[in-house]
């Protein structure tokens, strides 16, 4: 990479002495526009880009829209640079003061359309007032977690009146005052995010719905509502999407006695509302017959959902997670519904081989489907879903005990089209596995604790699906470095992988998936087998890494560390417990410049100097978890020191332990819960 | 209707019961006029303490009374007929003294024939038993359960009562007047029924108070020593120290639930104020319903404000329930409209808000904020002092107030025990109270 940039730049600096013989220069604005339009998917091709030419680097500056600054002390500089930009997404800096959301203001003035300040919350409703004065033709903003916002920045984000899209999710200190202001000066809003804000009641989220008439989402999740203001959304115009997640003041009264439905309604969330049950879901459904998408998740884990249900139905998605759906619940769903593409009956109690034999005969267009832990369900179930639903994209059946091989091998051969499987803890097998690679469109694969497959599936696999994506062998010790680098071979688009305690796996598995450049995230927890050598050979060709779990591969040393240090300029998240790493790896990690999640339990090697100095030095820190006896060797005022940046500590008291668990006992856990 | 006859008969209720005797309102006539506030005086019931003990004084006094009141009826009636010649009157009003003049007259009815009521028994027992009239009617009454006795007017269902009320139409009125007083009565009864609240005039007695018995902490004393007491059971309790006969069932039970006993007659007050709208010689008199009533009225209205907010230092309260509902509401309830309205109350700036296009909710300003910051703090380290004093009074109320019952309950029992002890000197201190002869027989039980 660093070679690279140092080749443009001396092509920079011929092109400067000989202008006139640059090729570069030819290409007009528009045209190396369009390709920049082109160049969106991936950040470090841009980036290439503007290293070509001085007169590139200032089109691709005009060019470019949106920015996610990783920093935000070097925000100045990066602005005067990016002066068009229009989205700032502000999730990645931990610490935003009200000085450098004025300067922000003043930098970007109106041609700020949207700006997320959600992973902040040390600004104030000063800095929320500053971008109202001159961005005012800001469109978008969140503000969640914002947890010591008040009133004023709610009034503050309230004299930005072209505003349409306000989030200000767990804003705790936040009352209807507030709310009341945004209603009465914002009449353009259209989606308003009051998630946890507890501090708001009836009388704010009805003055919302009385006079924000172009509202087309809301979301008041987790809060204190109750029926009174129901009645006003349900006269909303445009309302399409409404979610009252956790909302337990909502309740089969309040949804009854509502005299008519939501006027525009196509999407209602209502999960976790646990005082609401069977009545309240057939009168919604009844009133609200442009219903697409419906979430019912854990609202009655006792009484059955579904049943009663008559009429006649649009649903397009319905979510009953955790709930009691009986057969007769399931018929009744299928009767009345005329297409349904998604069903999630995940921790469903009382789903039966009939009932979704009866949904799936109904409703061919299936799409989604996920019976996660469903735990009754045989082959028979397999085979009405595969012989009726060709189209099914998604399949979850985790901990499906009951299906055997003969189901899998049936999901093979009639499923083409399935890109996302999830088969973890069930008695998958080899010869399964080989069915499966049929289903040549997968993306993501989930089979862990899967016991019984080894390499001799997983390199079918590797050879037949070229787009995955994603592959979960958690706990599948059957697999060794022949299978994994067979995967690594045929799965070139690989991003994510998860190897955890697939005890076999060794530097050999690192050293080919080192080949997938897209690879951002490596699980390889417990595989005491790898050593620095593969881990490095990760780290100097997958550029994208940015997740990394390494916990008790007690063979990694500060080598490994070194070259993240080198390389892995994207690394955002490092589990390191257990590793033989020493303050010099520690050290060299923390010059990592967007680091951000850190674990280091039962570093041997780590002192608490080493470790103090890692802490001051990384300035990019949002959450580190240290174990507590580390505590009194941090000076308070280091503590403060990083605090203040914006890093949360979290002190663990784990305790050290070495042996691993076997996976044949968790497996033996998993089975005695489904016999209990 | 009961009501009515009751106020005009103004015998009152325990007049026929055995305990009349125990009633200190009626043994201790000279404390009672002392102490209105025990038993309220009207001048109709002036008559009937008057009348039982039957006077001709009494007589003169009542029938000179009648007359004043024929004379202000003669008055009112010249005054409508002056107006009736001016052609300027006004119907309302012509209704409203045609009305007056209606309870006027039958007020003066009911009392008329109530003063003829208290002269006819006397003459009646004369007239039965032959005997000599029996000056005191309340000792006549034991022997002359058969005899008829001014409450013969309620229509009582016991059959005794019926017999009596016979014998009283068959052997003295057959006359119209009475006829058309119970007539009356019906129509004043529907009255009553319709609307309790604003009774017509005449149709109550109307009491007042003076301004030292309102303002007295206690309303209720001991007819024997004088103690004072808020609450009448209270009062009754403490009355089982002074003897035996005052630990009857019946002298402790509330003298409303006695069997057989007559209803209370309404009652309404008037403030002392002369001038106040609540004065009974005001124009458009409007009678306060309760003796709480009386005391907030005339505390509100006619006395200085002592006690102030300790919040805002500027409102200030004669009444301290009502200092105590401002303070908790004090400061706080600015919910502040942007067009610059205030409301009391959240859901009504809201709803305010949602009625007016363009106004807001207004946020307290930073400074108004820092200074109610401020002077929250303050409420705070003072508002802890504040509530712990509350908090002390709650103890207090909680504590210190079974000791006043305590006082008049148990205290008894201490008092046995010490007596107990002290037998020896009881004796010499029996000058204490007049039922020692209850202790002399419990000190040996003991």
């Amino acid at each position: 990479m660093e070679m690279e940039t140092r080749m443009k730049k001396r092509i920079r600096v011929e092109a400067n002495t000989e202008p006139s013989e640059s090729p570069f220069e030819a290409l007009s604005e528009e045209i190396l526009f369009l390709i920049l339009d082109l160049l969106d998917s991936n950040p470090l091709d841009k980036k290439s880009f503007s290293l070509v030419s001085r007169s590139f680097f200032a089109v691709e500056a005009r060019h470019r829209r949106s920015l996610t600054p990783l920093r935000p002390e070097l925000l100045p500089f990066v602005l005067s640079r990016y002066n068009s930009i229009s989205h700032l997404n502000l999730t990645l800096c931990p610490y935003l003061s009200d000085a450098s959301l004025s300067s922000i203001a003043s930098l970007l003035g109106p041609s700020l359309r949207s700006i997320n300040l959600s992973g902040s919350r040390s600004y104030s409703h000063r800095g929320i007032e500053s971008l109202a004065n001159k961005c005012f033709n800001l469109e978008e903003i969140d503000v969640s977690n914002g947890v010591e916002l008040t009133d004023e920045a709610a009034a503050a984000i309230g004299r930005m009146s072209k505003v349409e899209r306000v989030r200000m999710g767990r804003c705790k200190k936040v009352t209807d005052l507030g709310i009341g202001c945004i209603a009465v000066c914002c009449p353009n809003l259209k989606l308003l995010c009051l998630k946890g804000c507890v501090g708001v009641t009836d009388l704010g989220v009805a003055l919302i719905a009385v006079k924000c008439r172009k509202l087309r989402s809301l979301d008041v999740s987790f809060t204190m509502i109750t029926k009174k203001c129901l009645p006003a959304i349900a006269q909303l115009p445009n309302l399409e999407d409404l979610c009252m997640t956790g909302c337990l003041g909502i309740n089969d009264k309040a949804l009854v006695t509502l005299k008519q439905g939501f006027k525009s309604l196509q999407a209602l969330d209502m999960s976790n509302c646990q005082n609401i049950s069977q009545a309240s879901v057939s009168s919604i459904l009844q009133k609200n017959p442009s219903l697409h998408h419906l979430n019912l998740s854990y609202c009655s884990p006792v009484n059955s959902m579904l049943s009663g249900l008559h009429g006649v139905f649009k649903l397009n998605s319905i979510k009953l997670d955790g709930c009691h759906v009986s057969t007769d619940g399931l018929k009744s769903l299928a009767n009345s519904c005329i297409s349904l593409k998604e069903l999630s009956l995940s921790k469903c109690s009382g789903v039966t081989d009939e009932g979704i034999s009866v949904i799936v005969a109904k409703h061919k267009d299936l799409v989604k489907l996920d019976a996660t832990c469903c735990r009754y369900i045989t082959d028979l179930s397999l085979a009405a879903i595969t012989s009726s639903c060709a189209s099914l994209v998604s399949l979850s059946m985790e901990s499906c005990t009951k299906v055997t091989w003969e189901g899998f091998r049936l999901i093979g051969r009639h499923c083409p089209k399935l890109e996302e499987l999830n088969l973890t803890d069930t008695d998958l097998d080899d010869e399964g596995l080989t069915s499966l690679s049929q289903c040549q469109n997968l993306t993501s694969l989930k089979i862990g604790i899967c016991l019984k497959i080894t390499d001799e599936g997983l390199i079918q696999i590797g050879r037949s699906c070229p787009h995955l994506q994603e592959l979960d062998l958690y706990r599948s010790i059957g697999i060794t470095d022949k299978g994994v680098s067979e995967i690594a071979r045929g799965c070139s688009n690989l991003e994510t992988i998860c190897m955890s305690y697939c005890t076999s796996i060794s530097d050999e598995s690192l050293k080919c998936l080192s080949n997938c450049a897209r690879l951002n995230t490596l699980e390889i927890r417990g595989c005491s087998l790898v050593s620095s050598v593969g881990i490095s050979a990760i780290a100097a060709r997958c550029c994208n890494l940015s997740k990394l779990d390494i916990k008790k591969c007690y063979e990694i040393n500060d080598a490994a560390m070194l070259s993240f240090a080198r390389f892995s300029h994207n690394l955002r998240q490092i589990n390191l417990s257990y590793c033989s790493v020493t303050d010099v790896g520690v050290s060299a990690l923390a010059s990592i410049s967007c680091l951000q999640v850190v674990t280091m339990l039962h570093l041997s090697g780590m002192s608490a100097d080493g470790l103090a100095a890692a802490l001051l030095m990384c300035g990019s820190l949002m959450k580190v978890k240290l174990h507590v006896s580390f505590k009194p060797f941090i000076s308070p005022v280091l503590i403060n020191r990083v605090e203040s940046r914006g890093c949360m500590f979290q002190w663990l008291n784990k305790p050290f332990q070495v042996q691993l668990e076997s996976s044949e006992v968790w497996k033996q856990q998993s089975h005695d819960i489904f016999v209990e | 209707m009961d009501q009515k006859q009751r106020s005009s008969f103004t015998y009152p209720p325990r007049n026929n019961s055995p305990q009349e005797s125990f009633n200190p309102n009626y043994d201790y006539p000279q404390f009672n006029s002392q102490n209105r506030t025990e038993s309220p005086y009207t001048p109709s019931q002036f008559f009937n303490s008057q009348a039982r003990e039957w006077d001709p004084h009494a007589l003169l006094s009542n029938l000179s009374f009648l007359e004043q009141k024929i004379h202000q009826m003669q008055n009112i009636v010249r005054e409508m007929i002056r107006t009736n010649e001016g052609q300027n009157c006004n119907i309302s009003e012509l209704t409203a003294q045609r009305q007056l003049l209606t309870t006027d007259l039958t007020s003066t009815i009911i009392q008329l024939i109530s003063t003829a009521g208290s002269f006819l028994p006397t003459i009646r027992t004369s007239l039965l038993s032959g005997n000599a009239p029996i000056p005191q009617l309340g000792s006549s009454i034991p022997s002359a359960s058969s005899a008829p006795s001014p409450s013969a007017y309620q229509p009582n269902p016991s059959p005794d009562y019926e017999e009596l009320t016979k014998g009283w139409g068959e052997n003295v009125v057959e006359s119209a007047g009475q006829i058309q007083i119970e007539d009356l009565d019906v129509k004043e009864g529907e009255d009553v029924g319709q609307d309790g609240d604003t009774l017509p005039i005449g149709s109550y007695e109307v009491l007042q108070l003076e301004k030292e018995e309102i303002l007295a902490p206690h309303t209720h004393f001991c007819t024997i020593c004088g103690k004072g007491f808020k609450r009448d059971a209270n009062l009754r309790m403490h009355m089982r120290g002074h003897g035996d006969e005052y630990k009857s069932p019946a002298a402790l039970a509330k003298p409303a639930r006695e069997p057989g006993s007559q209803p209370i007659p309404v009652k309404r007050y008037s403030c002392p104020f002369v001038g106040c709208k609540r004065n009974k010689e005001h124009k458009n008199f409007q009678p306060l319903k309760t003796l709480l009533c009386v005391k907030n009225h005339y505390k509100r209205s006619h006395c200085e404000k002592s006690y102030t907010c300790s919040r805002c230092n500027t409102k200030k309260f004669s009444v301290l329930a009502d200092l105590k509902t401002h303070e908790k509401h004090c400061g706080r309830d600015k919910w502040l409209c942007s067009c610059g309205t205030t409301f009391s109350r959240k859901d009504k700036l809201f709803g305010h808000v949602a009625l007016f296009q363009g106004h807001t909710p207004a946020l307290p300003s930073d400074e108004v904020k820092g200074k109610n910051e401020e002077i929250n703090d303050k409420d705070d380290s003072g508002g802890v002092g504040y509530n712990d004093g509350d908090e002390y009074l709650d103890m207090k109320g909680g504590y210190f107030s079974p000791m006043v019952n305590f006082d008049s309950f148990s205290f008894e029992g201490l008092d046995e025990f010490s007596r107990t002890t002290f037998d020896p000197t009881e004796n010499s201190f029996s000058f204490l109270r007049s039922g020692s002869p209850d202790f002399a027989r419990k000190g040996p039980g003991n």
